[in-house]
C-alpha cells in the first residue's frame, strides 16, 4: 500500500556486449537508509548514471513517487526530486562556499532565470545557505572560496548543497572516500543527521560505514542484484562473501 | 565612517571612467572619432564577456553579431528610416535573434568544437555577405545616408559630438544592464556553467537553454555595437563580420581581463589608442607593437590590466586597512 518513493523495474544497460546492468530490481521506501556495496566493475556506477539520468536504460522503468521518469533528462530529474553527491569533486572551485549553496536554492526555487528584481530573493537564497552551512557545521568558512577549504569540508559542502535541492532521493556516491579519519568524523555525524523523510542510497567501500549507516543492504556484481537484506543477513552470507573473497583472494 | 567613507570612494571609482569619457568629450577634439570607435568596441568587449568572461562561451565568431547589427543598422537606414534609435533597436533584435538561433544549434557542444563551430557560422555570414550584393553591397560595403537627428533633437554634426555622446549613452545603458546581469542569480549560473556544467546539471541547471539566452543577450550587445559603428562612420563593410574582428575584439577583452566591472573598458580603449599611435608612427607594423603589449600583459598579470590595478589597489589598501583593524 505505500509506494516506494523510488521504483527500479527490469533495468538494463549494456555497452555492446559487456552487460553492465542486468534486470535490475530495487525499491528504496520512503527514508530508506539502504546500501549498495559489490566489488569494482560490478555496476554501482552505471547504476547511479541510470538513475540520474546521464545513461538511457535499453530496458525497464525507474519510477519516482509512483511516475515513470525515464524520459526526463538529468536535470528535469533532479528538479523532480532524484539528486547525487558525488564522488570525485564537482564543486564550482572560484566562488565561495556559501554561493554554491545558494545557487543551488536559487535553482530549486526557480529563481536562478531571474535578471530583474533579484535582490531580495537572492538574499534569501544566502540566508538559507548560511543556515544550511551552519547546521553541518562549517559556517566558519562561508565566506572562503571552495578551493582553500579542506577535503573534508568540502565534502560536506557537497552534502549541503545535495539538501538544499530537497530531494526525495538522494544517491550518495563515496561520500567518505579519501577523507583522512580526522575529518571523516564530521561527515558520519551529517550522514546520521540526515532528514529521516529523504530516502537514501549509499554507494560505499568503506564496510564499516555501510554497516554503520545502511538499515538495508543491496550487493551488485556483474551487473545484477546479487544479494539484499539486512546487515546482518548479508554479513552472514556465503554467496556474498564469496564475491569478496575471491577479489581480495586475486 | 569607515564604511561610509570606503562605500564613497568605491561610487568615485565607478564614476571614473564616466568622468573620463566626459572629459574626452569636451577636450577630445579632432579625436572624438576615434572616442566613439572605443565605445563602441567597449560595447563589443562587453559583450564578449558576458558570453566568454561569464559564461564561458569559447567563442572566436563574435564579429558575426557586430557585423549584423552593423548591416541591419545599414539596411535599415537605407530602406526603411533614417531614424538612429529604429535603427539601433531594429540592428540589436535582429542580431539578438540570430544569436538565439544560432546559438541553439551549437551550443549543445563545448571547447575546441564550439569554437570550429563559432568560427564557421560567422565565415558563412561574411560568404552570404560578401554574396548578397543586392542587400549588402558586397565587397563595396554600404553608405549610410544623414541619420535623423537623435530623439528629433540632436543633429549628428561634422564633429562627432553627437555621435560621441549618442554612443556613450548606450555604451551607459548597456554597461548597467550588464552589470546587472552578472550580478543575478541568472548571471551566477552562468559563472557556474563556466566553472563546471557538471556541477550545474547536477543541481537541475539547464546547461543548454540558459547558456542559448545568455548568448542571445551577448549577441544583442554586439548587435547594438555593430549598429553604433555603422551609424556613427555612416558606413558598413565586410571587415564588420570578420574573422579579424572576432580576434580583435578577444584580444581587448584578455587584454582588460574577463570578468571585471571595466576590464572591456580599459581593453578596448588602451588597444585603440594603442593602436592609433602605433599606426601613426609606423602603418604598417602597429600590429607588432600589439602582440608585444598582449604577451606582456598576459605574461605579467593575472587578469590582464585590471590586474594591475587589483595589485595597485591592494598594495595602497593594505597597510592603512590593516592599521584600522588591530
Amino acid at each position: 500500500m505505500t509506494q516506494p518513493a523510488l521504483a527500479v523495474h527490469g533495468l538494463s544497460k549494456r555497452f555492446g556486449s559487456l552487460v553492465v546492468a542486468q534486470a535490475i530490481e530495487l525499491d528504496l521506501a520512503r527514508g530508506a537508509r539502504t546500501g549498495l556495496i559489490g566489488p569494482n566493475g560490478a555496476g554501482k556506477t552505471t547504476l547511479v548514471n541510470l538513475l540520474t539520468g546521464t545513461l538511457r536504460a535499453d530496458a525497464g522503468t525507474i519510477m519516482l513517487d509512483g511516475r515513470p521518469i525515464d524520459a526526463l533528462t538529468p536535470e528535469a530529474r533532479v528538479r523532480r526530486g532524484i539528486v547525487r553527491t558525488h564522488q570525485i569533486n564537482t564543486l564550482l572551485d572560484e566562488t565561495t562556499v556559501c554561493d554554491n549553496v545558494a545557487i543551488a536554492v536559487a535553482e530549486r526555487d526557480g529563481i536562478a532565470w531571474r535578471l530583474l528584481r533579484f535582490a531580495r530573493r537572492w538574499r534569501a537564497c544566502i540566508d538559507e545557505a548560511r543556515s544550511r552551512l551552519a547546521e553541518l557545521g562549517i559556517a566558519h568558512a562561508v565566506e572562503r572560496r571552495v578551493s582553500e577549504l579542506p577535503y573534508g569540508e568540502q565534502r560536506l559542502l557537497e552534502i549541503a548543497i545535495a539538501l538544499a535541492l530537497r530531494p526525495r532521493v538522494l544517491l550518495l556516491d563515496e561520500p567518505a572516500a579519501g577523507v583522512p579519519s580526522l575529518e571523516a568524523h564530521a561527515i558520519h555525524a551529517a550522514l546520521d543527521r540526515l532528514p529521516g523523510d529523504i530516502s537514501v542510497l549509499m554507494i560505499e567501500h568503506d564496510m564499516d560505514l555501510v554497516f554503520r549507516f545502511a538499515r538495508e543492504i543491496v550487493v551488485l556484481a556483474q551487473g545484477r542484484v546479487l544479494a539484499r537484506g539486512s546487515p546482518a543477513e548479508i554479513a552472514a552470507d556465503r554467496q556474498v562473501r564469496a564475491v569478496y573473497l575471491g577479489r581480495s583472494a586475486s | 565612517m569607515t564604511a561610509l567613507s570606503e562605500s564613497g570612494l568605491r561610487r568615485l571609482w565607478h564614476g571614473l571612467p564616466w568622468a573620463l569619457a566626459l572629459l574626452v568629450y569636451f577636450t577630445g577634439g579632432g579625436y572624438l572619432g576615434l572616442g566613439t570607435h572605443a565605445l563602441v568596441m567597449i560595447l563589443f568587449a562587453l559583450s564578449l564577456d558576458l558570453a566568454l568572461g561569464q559564461a564561458g562561451i569559447i567563442t572566436m565568431g563574435h564579429a558575426a553579431f557586430f557585423g549584423i547589427g552593423a548591416y541591419a543598422a545599414g539596411i535599415f537606414a537605407s530602406h526603411l528610416s533614417a531614424d538612429p534609435l529604429l535603427g539601433l533597436a531594429a540592428a540589436t533584435l535582429a542580431a539578438s535573434l540570430f544569436g538565439l538561433l544560432s546559438g541553439a544549434f551549437i551550443l549543445h557542444t563545448a571547447g575546441v568544437t564550439l569554437m570550429m563551430l563559432t568560427l564557421a557560422v560567422s565565415a558563412l555570414l561574411a560568404e552570404f555577405a560578401n554574396q548578397a550584393h543586392g542587400l549588402t553591397g558586397g565587397d563595396d560595403g554600404l553608405q549610410l545616408g544623414r541619420m535623423a537627428p537623435l530623439l528629433g533633437l540632436f543633429g549628428f554634426d561634422l564633429w562627432g559630438k553627437t555621435a560621441y555622446l549618442y554612443a556613450l549613452a548606450v555604451l551607459f545603458l548597456w554597461s548597467l544592464a550588464a552589470w546587472r546581469i552578472m550580478r543575478s542569480p541568472f548571471g551566477r549560473s552562468l559563472d557556474g556553467i563556466r566553472q563546471n556544467p557538471r556541477r550545474m546539471r547536477a543541481i537541475g541547471t539547464p546547461v543548454w537553454r540558459r547558456l542559448v539566452v545568455a548568448y542571445g543577450l551577448s549577441a544583442a550587445m554586439a548587435g547594438s555595437a555593430g549598429a553604433l559603428e555603422a551609424q556613427t562612420t555612416r558606413s558598413v563593410g565586410l571587415g564588420a563580420l570578420s574573422v579579424l574582428t572576432s580576434g580583435t575584439v578577444l584580444v581587448m577583452l584578455v587584454l582588460g581581463g574577463t570578468r571585471r566591472s571595466y576590464g572591456a573598458f580599459l581593453g578596448a580603449t588602451v588597444y585603440v589608442v594603442v593602436q592609433d599611435f602605433a599606426a601613426e608612427i609606423d602603418p604598417f607594423r602597429w600590429m607588432f607593437v600589439i602582440g608585444l603589449l598582449l604577451m606582456a600583459v598576459v605574461l605579467i598579470f593575472e587578469n590582464g590590466l585590471t590586474g594591475l590595478g587589483d595589485a595597485a589597489r591592494r598594495a595602497l589598501a593594505g597597510l592603512p586597512r590593516r592599521s584600522g583593524r588591530p
